[in-house]
């Protein structure tokens, strides 16, 4: 890929940021990325990121993680086996499903909660020796950056980031 | 300010007279004669119903242990028959005072449940909630007329009625019942009433200071926030003192109508149930406030709040509902398990029924952020935990008072109507007394920018 241009204006503050962001959008430039070293409430929707659907895929490994657990114990308790063991029902299912509650509930959050952090890592790309991708080391303590791309139109950028607040305004070469 | 609308009142009383005529027509129709009874459980048994079945196995036992003396046969079966006859009269009577006690005391506990979540949003000093905190106060006016009339019908069916809710109080029970006997020290009336006053007493002094200094921060000095300071302190002392006596209050009211049983953690499943029937209606009053145009600073974030609330002790009420009934059914000990063994004869559909009004349907409905935020689910789910609260108070009361003669019929539905009617009498009179936002609270501002 070619290389293209991106500018980095780097804030030093997060309410500067938050308007610094809603001025760049209403001038319709694409916000390519924007590093902060903390959460900054309300950012993805001044952004105009789409919101998370990282909560349906919890409910759906809970489902799984529900009938995993369900099916396990109907098999080894009820159909493969079915022992007295202390005088519990074991006919059917539902006879002694009281007994298969905490194993069923459980296995629910397990599979929910293990498969949804799964699922987060996978999304954002975050493994062990992965490369970090910083473009400024002081983004992860008290800068703020937003990275927004130039096609030809690099000076009227420059100006109005500058009249945000940035406190630096730098042009930089992006290998893609 | 509120106005009470005429419309609104009209309704009330509508379905106050409604509800006095079902209870009337309830103690009417319940009065039947040996007789009757005898009659009407002949033609049962003639319809192939359970009963004839229940006779045989009732005369059965005492047919073993006199089996020696065979003259006594017949003489036995008859008496096993009459005792038999005699106890379902007994249970048929019972059905109108257990209508009227379940529907008073669901009502009650509401009341009750909102002063509690009123005064942990104090002592907690909640930013979001304040702008509910005239809705809270409101609900909570029902609390002590509410609470006098549950006692009042608890001792009268001991006094004036025979016996019909507690048998522990019918002195000929207790004298040939060992186990009541032993526990006379504590189940006896005169104890039951003091202690019902001494608990009404201290939740109504709780409300009385908390909705005048309440009142008072409105009318403070700008920057005095003395009321405020008293409002949490009494805020934190009634919640200590709630909590002992909403335990006492389950074990008096609820626990003794089956005087065998116990369990330990009655109380607090019962406190889960008044908590979300109370917050539930917290949300529906909002709502409705809110479509009428009297609640401007109330918006779905708030609305938000409350239906996870709703949720979360939804299935808390699960929880704790699970674990007695599995404690008790995997140790399956006779003396605890007969508690669910009648329910679950007699009681199939409203027990397991309410499991899912209360359980499946708010965890489906409510897990959902943006259905939160809309009224009309709010609404549909809260109604339905409302009944299905109704419903747990039912399986509560009923399977001791009237057993396998339960039906939700004319006397249980006029109940609740002739309540509901109070209720909303008594809440919405509270409400029309006191501007609907509690200017002076010092948390109001945030309270109003509130946004989730």
């Amino acid at each position: 890929m070619e290389a293209s241009k991106v500018i980095h204006a780097i804030y030093t503050d997060d309410d500067v940021l938050m308007s610094a962001v809603k001025k760049v959008k209403a001038e319709r430039y694409h916000i390519e990325e924007i590093y902060t070293p903390f959460p900054v409430h309300g950012l993805d929707r001044a952004m105009g990121l789409a919101p998370t659907r990282i909560a349906i895929t919890a409910f759906i490994y809970g489902l799984i993680g529900l009938a995993v657990a369900t099916v396990m114990m109907n098999y080894i308790m009820i159909e493969d086996w079915p022992q007295d063991i202390g005088g519990k029902p074991s006919f059917s299912y539902l006879e002694n499903l009281p007994a298969f509650v905490p194993i069923m509930f459980e296995l629910t959050v397990f599979f929910s909660a293990h498969l949804m952090v799964l699922t987060f890592y996978l999304r954002s790309k975050i493994w062990p020796f992965k490369e970090a991708e910083n473009p400024d080391p002081r983004t992860t303590d008290d800068h703020f950056l937003m990275e927004i791309a130039v096609d030809g139109n690099q000076e009227a950028l420059e100006t109005l980031l500058a009249g945000t607040g940035a406190v630096e305004v730098n042009l930089v070469d992006k290998a893609h | 300010m509120y106005t009470f609308s005429n419309k609104l009142k009209t309704f009330s009383f509508i379905l106050m007279i409604l509800g006095a005529l079902g209870v009337g027509y309830g103690f009417m129709t319940s009065h039947k004669s040996f007789e009757e009874v005898e009659h009407l459980l002949a033609e049962e048994s003639h319809h192939g119903g359970g009963h004839g079945e229940a006779v045989a196995h009732h005369a059965a036992p005492s047919h073993e242990a006199h089996g020696e003396a065979a003259h006594g046969e017949t003489v036995h079966a008859e008496d096993a028959h009459a005792k038999h006859v005699t106890h379902v009269q007994h249970q048929i009577a019972n059905r109108p005072w257990s209508a009227l006690y379940v529907a008073a005391f669901f009502f009650f506990m509401i009341a009750l449940g909102v002063l509690a979540f009123y005064a942990i949003q104090i002592a907690s000093q909640a930013g979001w909630s304040p702008v509910l905190f005239r809705v809270m106060e409101a609900i909570t006016a029902y609390m002590l007329p509410g609470a006098i009339i549950v006692l009042i019908i608890a001792v009268a069916s001991g006094t004036i009625g025979h016996y019909n809710i507690f048998i522990w109080m019918d002195p000929d029970v207790v004298a040939h019942d060992a186990l009541i006997q032993g526990k006379a020290g504590w189940l006896n009336i005169g104890g039951f009433a003091i202690r019902g006053l001494i608990f009404i007493a201290g939740w109504a002094i709780y409300r009385h200071f908390a909705r005048k200094f309440s009142i008072a921060q409105d009318n403070a000095e700008p920057g005095d926030i003395s009321y405020f300071k008293k409002s949490f302190r009494i805020a934190a002392g009634f919640l200590v003192f709630f909590i002992y006596t909403e335990s006492m209050m389950s074990w008096d009211w609820i626990m003794s109508v089956d005087p065998h049983w116990f369990s330990t953690l009655f109380g607090w499943y019962v406190f889960a149930s008044m908590f979300v029937s109370g917050i539930t209606v917290i949300a529906l009053m909002s709502i409705f406030l809110k479509s009428k145009g009297y609640l401007a600073f109330v918006n779905e974030n708030h609305l938000h709040d409350i239906a996870k609330f709703m949720f979360g002790i939804s299935i808390f009420w699960t929880y704790l509902w699970f674990s007695q009934f599995m404690l008790i059914w995997y140790s399956n000990i006779p003396e605890e398990v007969t508690y669910f063994i009648t329910r679950i004869n007699d009681y199939k559909l409203p027990f397991f029924g309410m499991v899912v009004l209360n359980f499946v349907f708010p965890l489906l409905m409510l897990m959902n952020a943006n259905y939160k935020r809309m009224n009309w689910f709010v609404v549909m789910t809260g109604v339905v935990i409302l009944v299905g609260h109704y419903i747990d108070i039912f399986n509560m009361i009923m399977p001791a008072t009237v057993g396998d003669r339960w039906f939700i019929g004319i006397p249980e539905i006029g109940s609740v109507l002739l309540f509901g009617g109070l209720f909303i009498f008594v809440v919405f009179m509270s409400l029309s007394k006191a501007s609907l936002l509690a200017k002076g609270y010092p948390l109001m501002k945030e309270s109003e920018d509130f946004h989730y």
